[in-house]
């Protein structure tokens, strides 16, 4: 999946200030043709200033754009063969549903006949023929949004950049659109930026992403190496759930690193990272599902015994929160996988339990 | 304004009172509601309506040598049309008409293609400026009107500097036969346009800034890469969302602009009177009441028509759509 063998979209060295607030800080990138790549970061991180620049309403501060293999500099967003999708859809509500599909056409030099054809190739492809004489203020908002995915889409651009496509759309809807947008982007080909500040939108859409803080590019990688592999604190608490405790290396053997746990009294075995030493100040990451929870002590390397403070039981699985031996809260998911009134749980209030957990689970942070 | 108790059960023996209740109970009821709703019904209907209405009333009267002089009956039908007929006939009124017509389309398009890019300028700048500049704009109102046409006056006089650095600059560029000793500008429909644009202008610019200001900028990125170029998402995108504005300034100006009195009388050209001096002519120098209500009821008829079509299109607009059947 990576892009390294021939790169469609090369960002190089891109920094953008506005006045003295640095929104863009030296970000490199590259982005495949064909793939679906996310920007993911908080609002402020510079995920929505990239991409308007790579749709050249901003120009870079320094670094080039080159997609294609083009140059973008200087290019303006009307010359580019980018089209955005705009979080606010930017419909057009002067124009009929059909009309606002047809609007970039219009500046393709083809017959009458080939472009209503394009329009009702792109109306068939997000489902609107319907709907193509209504105007905008007479559709919901999800029609609203495919009409601004066909419209961006109608001209066949290169590149496609989505600025939080699903975040005005109701939760039930979004679980839809997602995969209608997924098998678009598939039959069209067309490859796909997405801005989201949604780390599930982010895992469930992507080939791959960035995560983005304050101008920088944090990490870029597939899903599952940005979940179970975050090089960072900070990666690692911006997806999905994780519990974090200050640690330090007591030996090195083999692949494996012996680490004291201040907050969970003792010293305990996990993977090790390329590059430690020992002695070295570390950060210990546990995902809340990689951690099992019991009320008999279990048979395994790393074994710690803690208190259930909290819990919240969600049906098919529950969540705990776990006091241990230094006072610290470690969380902890359980799939509630037997039924019955007594074994619906593995724990209950205030039980006392043991906590487990494999050393490949166990993530070593040094930055 | 009427407190809850007012509800209670009337006291026997008292009709007064019973219906005081019966009023209170009514306006507690849905009072407020139809009291705000009726309001400007009822401004209308006595500010506006019920003058028509005795206008057109006095249109179809006769002159008469009497105070007020005017009259219906005696050896004329009770019902005179003659005015009516009159405006049809007499070249006066037609050319008065033709004129005011002219002149005020014309300063309506000035202030359009001036107030235009001022409208949109104004939504292109910061906040604190943008508050600054609209000051500006309505900053001449602070000064007589009166004064600003005197001002005006002053300015294009023939012995002003205003008009000698004109006649200068016009000599000094072509050749000395064309040379002339001044600017004929005073007493001309050049003079009535120029003066009507600088007064109306803020009526232009106002209800053009309110429709610009509401539109998204993102539609202008979004026609942009789509690949228009910042000429034709000005034509496809802004020019046609900003109609509502630029009729609502068009009409602001043309209306008023049409029936003006103060600027062509004291700018205008008298050979060719516009309809408001018409008006006050026949009231105050000819007396003739029935003839100046006849031509204010056509002015008014003349100014309506636009305004009615302008209502129908655009409720043909807002129900095209809506008729049809909702997903």
């Amino acid at each position: 999946m990576s892009g390294e063998a021939e790169p469609f979209i090369r960002i190089e060295n891109v920094a953008k200030s506005f006045g003295s607030f640095q929104a863009v800080k030296d970000v490199n990138l590259t982005v495949a043709r064909g793939e679906i790549f996310s920007l993911l970061g908080g609002s402020g991180c510079g995920k929505t200033t990239l991409l308007r620049m790579l749709a050249g309403f901003e120009d870079p501060t320094a670094g080039r754009i080159f997609i294609d293999g083009q140059d973008m500099s200087g290019i303006p967003p009307w010359e580019r063969p980018v089209h955005m999708m705009f979080q606010s859809y930017a419909i057009f509500p002067h124009m009929s549903v059909e009309k606002n599909i047809a609007y970039g056409l219009k500046h393709e030099r083809i017959s009458a006949a080939d472009r209503a054809a394009r329009v009702a190739e792109m109306l068939d492809l997000v489902q609107l023929t319907p709907f193509a004489k209504r105007k905008p203020h007479q559709i919901s908002g999800g029609q609203r949004q495919r009409v601004a995915l066909a419209r961006a889409l109608a001209r066949q651009p290169k590149l496609l950049l989505l600025d939080e496509p699903l975040a005005a759309l109701d939760k039930k809807l979004r679980e839809h659109t997602q995969f209608e947008l997924m098998s678009i982007q598939a039959r069209t080909g067309v490859t796909f930026i997405v801005v989201t500040h949604d780390q599930e939108e982010a895992m469930t859409l992507s080939d791959r992403i960035a995560v983005m803080d304050r101008g920088e590019v944090r990490q870029v990688g597939t899903p599952t190496e940005i979940y179970e592999y975050p090089a960072s604190r900070f990666v690692a608490g911006f997806i999905g759930a994780i519990s974090t405790f200050p640690a330090r290396v007591i030996r090195l053997t083999g692949d494996l690193a012996e680490v004291d746990i201040p907050a969970m009294d003792g010293t305990f075995a996990a993977r090790a990272t390329p590059g430690l030493t020992e002695g070295q100040e570390i950060t210990v990451a546990l995902r809340p599902e990689k951690v099992a929870i019991a009320k008999t002590c279990p048979d395994a390397v790393n074994v710690v015994e803690g208190q259930v403070k909290d819990l919240a039981y969600f049906g098919k699985d529950s969540l705990y929160r776990v006091t241990l031996p230094g006072g610290d809260l470690i969380a902890v998911h359980a799939v509630n996988a037997r039924r019955g009134p007594d074994t619906a749980r593995p724990a209950d209030w205030d039980d006392k339990v043991w906590l487990s957990f494999e050393p490949a689970s166990a993530i070593i942070l040094t930055d | 304004m009427a407190p809850r108790g007012a509800d209670g059960p009337p006291l026997p023996g008292q009709p007064a009172g019973r219906a005081m209740s019966t009023l209170a109970r009514w306006f507690h009821r849905r009072g407020w509601r139809d009291l705000i709703i009726a309001t400007p019904y009822a401004w209308l209907i006595l500010l506006f309506l019920i003058p028509f209405l005795i206008v057109v009333a006095m249109s179809l009267a006769t002159r008469t040598p009497t105070a007020p002089p005017f009259g219906y009956g005696g050896e004329n039908p009770v019902l005179n049309f003659r005015g009516y007929a009159r405006l049809f006939t007499d070249t006066l009124y037609i050319r008065a008409f033709v004129t005011s017509l002219m002149n005020a389309s014309i300063a309506t398009i000035f202030c359009l293609l001036l107030g235009y890019p001022m409208a949109l300028g104004l939504t292109r700048v910061s906040k604190s400026w943008r508050n600054i500049l609209l000051m500006l704009v309505i900053l001449p109102f602070w000064t007589s009107f009166l004064l600003r046409v005197y001002a005006w006056m002053g300015l294009m006089g023939r012995n002003s500097w205003f008009n000698r650095m004109l006649t200068d600059s016009w000599n000094w560029l072509v050749p000395s036969d064309w040379a002339i000793t001044s600017v004929p500008m005073m007493n001309s429909n050049f003079a009535v346009i120029l003066v009507t644009v600088y007064t109306y202008l803020p009526f232009m610019i106002l209800p053009l800034y309110a429709s610009l200001e509401r539109l998204d900028p993102q539609l202008d990125e979004a026609a942009m890469d789509l690949g228009s170029r910042p000429w034709r998402v000005f034509l496809d995108v802004t020019l046609p969302q900003s109609l509502p504005g630029i009729i609502a300034g068009g009409m602001l100006v043309f209306i008023p602009a049409a029936g003006e009195l103060v600027i062509p009388v004291l700018v205008g050209n008298p050979s060719s009177p516009m309809i408001g001096r018409i008006i006050s002519d026949e009231f105050a120098q000819a007396r003739d009441w029935p003839m100046a209500s006849t031509v204010a009821v056509a002015l008014l008829v003349l100014m309506v028509g636009p305004t009615m079509i302008y209502s129908r299109y655009q409720q043909k607009a807002e129900g095209a759509g809506s008729g049809e059947e909702k997903p």
